[in-house]
């Protein structure tokens, strides 16, 4: 009764199979398994569909291209209201009664505003730059921005700058603990991160020992849990992030299981080995702006005033006016996470139906920022779905001064998006801390990939911006005249703030 | 070093404490916050009520208060020592990892609330009177006393160790301790269990004139998680 058809179904090329076993090594999932005959010794492989995640690992190692994974097929009674997943998934929670748990990023079919913007070109005046030839800036500093020059008694220029990061293009590794990526995957992030001259974001988990030294591309989270949060941890870092929420789940913590704390993990997190590490859903010591502000503010004193603080939310509907309370709160960048933010495991539900998309956060944030003279007090990052330069570019045009990349960075490591993270089992090194699985992914190869990923997606923001005749990507920040909205309506037109294409 | 601190703002206040050398006493404090924030080796004496966040991120110094606290004392702590000779207000030792604070009076809300151990860190929080609600919520290790000295009734408020899944909590009462959540197990502490707060006790009394060891022979509940995974039948994998 508690069979349910696999979804995929694994397609081996009798002609082309060479019976290497390959498949059966890479395999994490045990699906694959090699026999041999005891008579005549020959070989055979036999796939155990039930057990695929179709993380395409088998299909990419076989040397042979004698995989492929395709849907099973294996249909219901066709019922557009009770579709196979929500029937599927009444009949696990009926077996095992728990709250379903998945991961990475909301994967239902809600409107994708960044599909619904197009992007504006210069043609005969104000014509397009080359971007061969002419300077493209795309450095971008984050903080907040003094109001006025200041002078002293004596006619001098005050610095009256407030402490800034500084990143060669508006774009970030965002936030991935160390416990729900492995050690490898870290450090093929800061190292990254330190080449291009940006940042990645050691996440709520604490920091390795080995990554300090990256500690200038580092942003370093604090959550409700505190783990791994001491003294010489906030000054390693170039900027704290306190982290409020998270798009994939907001409004709830998370619980790292005991299972997965191992003794690195321990140490890093600074709790015990096999202890659970529970991050509960608020800070149960921020109930206000005003408390909020207290935390930012000690966080300042204990860095001394050395380090933008950063506060991360959830997109959800009152995200407008929230902002405006953090950017009150004393905080110099705000980090925005939309619907479509990956995770290492979230409710089901919370994950598909809580929060709001990225597009329309963003605009209705900076919009209410302008409105109140205050958005030049912090900077805005977003994250929650950007998958290409294009909605980068569209991004900084709605008001972002930077983006997060979280699941596209795991993507140039490998990741095939099976969305299997919480069961630890990744086949691909990232989202586990078995040592013979992460040992599959190559710091050096990963590494180069990420390096390669942002430096493309660089290339193409100047592109566009040559395009638009903008030659600093900080003209075209919240430059909502360069966007267009296709098959939108009123209503999310206005809350967009641009215009129809074709007006 | 002695700080007059009525004029001074949070800011300028922790400047100076910063930049002087040796112990510093601080007298007419007026609520300014985050005093000794992520400090290592310092001795601040204060006379007067340090306001929120004092002693935060506290990584080895210490702290003495000769008046009230007010809340947040000791968040995120790591090592070092605080004591109150009055009362401290909420959140007291949040999600502390290491070091020691004592409170002669009581403590609010969420006292000792996801307080973790690690290694050799063991943090312990002494209070002399009660607590508000929520004691040691989501405590993931080391260890709380509340002596309730000179109160009545039980010392305790609603929701104690909710969440809890590490460390323990002494609570001095001849009260019937009711109400407790199920992820906590109570128990009349034996002579045994009171070894593990005789030092504690000793030190409290000497640091408030107090005989610790006669705190020692009353009654107390020793309070311990049911379970070190208290959410781990809450999933299914989908």
């Amino acid at each position: 009764m508690n069979f349910i058809y696999p979804e995929y179904e694994l397609v081996r090329n009798a002609e082309r199979c060479t019976k290497c076993g390959i498949c059966v090594k890479q395999c994490p999932n045990g699906v694959h398994t090699l026999t041999a005959d005891t008579a005549s010794g020959a070989k055979n492989l036999a796939a155990d569909d039930s057990k695929c995640v179709n993380c395409q690992r088998c299909v990419v190692y076989c040397p042979a291209r004698a995989l492929k994974i395709v849907k099973s097929g294996n249909t219901y009674r066709e019922n557009t209201y009770w579709i196979q997943k929500t029937v599927n998934e009444i009949y696990l929670q009926a077996e095992h009664g728990g709250v379903l748990l998945s991961s990475m990023g909301n994967p239902e079919p809600y409107p994708v505003y960044f599909d619904k913007i197009l992007v504006n070109a210069s043609q005969v005046t104000n014509p397009p730059i080359d971007p061969l030839r002419e300077p493209m800036e795309t450095k971008v500093f984050l903080g907040g921005k003094p109001k006025a020059v200041e002078r002293d008694a004596s006619g001098q220029i005050v610095n009256n700058t407030k402490p800034q990061i500084e990143l060669s293009m508006p774009m970030m590794f965002s936030a991935m603990s160390y416990g729900s990526i492995s050690l490898t995957a870290h450090e093929c992030l800061a190292r990254a991160a330190a080449e291009l001259g940006v940042m990645y974001n050691a996440g709520e988990g604490g920091l390795h020992e080995s990554l300090y030294k990256y500690g200038r591309n580092t942003i370093v989270q604090v959550a409700s849990g505190r783990f791994g949060v001491h003294p010489d941890y906030l000054n390693c870092g170039a900027a704290i992030e306190i982290k409020m929420g998270q798009g994939a789940k907001p409004g709830i913590g998370g619980h790292l299981p005991g299972s997965k704390i191992g003794a690195d993990i321990s140490r890093t997190r600074m709790i015990p080995e096999g202890s659970d590490a529970i991050s509960p859903a608020p800070h149960h010591d921020i109930y206000s702006i005003e408390d909020l502000r207290q935390l930012v503010f000690s966080l300042k004193e204990a860095t001394d005033y050395q380090k933008p603080v950063i506060v991360k939310i959830a997109a959800v509907h009152n995200v407008a006016a929230i902002a405006s309370g953090i950017a009150r709160s004393g905080a110099d960048i705000i980090a925005i996470d939309g619907f479509r933010g990956g995770t290492g495991a979230a409710p089901t539900r919370i994950r598909d139906h809580v929060g709001i998309p990225i597009e329309l956060a963003l605009a209705s944030v900076d919009q209410r920022l302008r409105e109140e003279g205050i958005r030049d007090d912090v900077s805005l990052v977003v994250g929650g779905g950007i998958r290409s330069s294009a909605d980068v570019v569209k991004a900084i045009a709605l008001g972002a001064d930077c983006v997060y990349i979280g699941t596209a960075a795991l993507l140039a490591l490998g990741c095939h998006l099976c969305r299997s993270c919480h069961t630890g089992r990744c086949a691909w090194g990232i989202a586990t801390q078995d040592p013979e699985l992460v040992k599959r992914l190559n710091p050096n190869t990963g590494y180069k990939r990420l390096v390669n990923l942002m430096h493309a997606w660089q290339h193409e923001i100047q592109e566009m911006m040559g395009g638009m005749g903008i030659n600093a990507i900080e003209s075209l920040r919240g430059n909502r005249l360069m966007l267009r909205g296709i098959g939108l309506n009123t209503k999310e037109l206005e809350i967009l703030g641009i215009k129809h294409a074709g007006e | 070093m002695r700080i007059t601190a009525e004029n001074l703002d949070s800011i300028q206040l922790n400047r100076r404490i910063r930049n002087a050398s040796g112990a510093v006493l601080i007298d007419r404090c007026f609520g300014q916050r985050y005093i000794g924030s992520g400090f290592k080796d310092k001795k601040i004496t204060i006379y007067g009520t340090p306001g929120n966040a004092l002693g935060s991120y506290l990584d080895g110094a210490s702290i003495i208060v000769y008046g009230n606290g007010q809340d947040m004392i000791g968040d995120t702590m790591n090592g070092g020592e605080i004591i109150i000779h009055g009362n401290a207000g909420d959140g007291l030792g949040y999600a502390m990892r290491g070091g020691r604070i004592f409170v002669r009076g009581s403590a609010g809300c969420r006292a000792g609330i996801h307080m973790k151990q690690y290694q050799d860190q063991k943090p312990v929080i002494v209070i002399g009177g009660g607590t508000g609600s929520f004691l040691g919520e989501y405590m993931a290790g080391g260890m709380i006393v509340v002596l309730g000295i000179g109160i009545e009734a039980v010392p305790v408020g609603d929701f104690t160790g909710t969440g809890m899944h590490g460390g323990c909590i002494y609570i001095r009462t001849s009260r019937e301790l009711t109400n407790l959540p199920d992820q906590v197990r109570a128990e009349i502490a034996s002579w045994e269990d009171k070894q593990a707060i005789l030092p504690l006790l000793s030190r409290f009394g000497e640091y408030f004139g107090l005989d610790g060891r006669k705190l020692a022979e009353d009654r107390y509940y020793l309070l311990r998680p049911n379970t070190d995974r208290p959410y781990a039948q809450l999933y299914t994998k989908n």
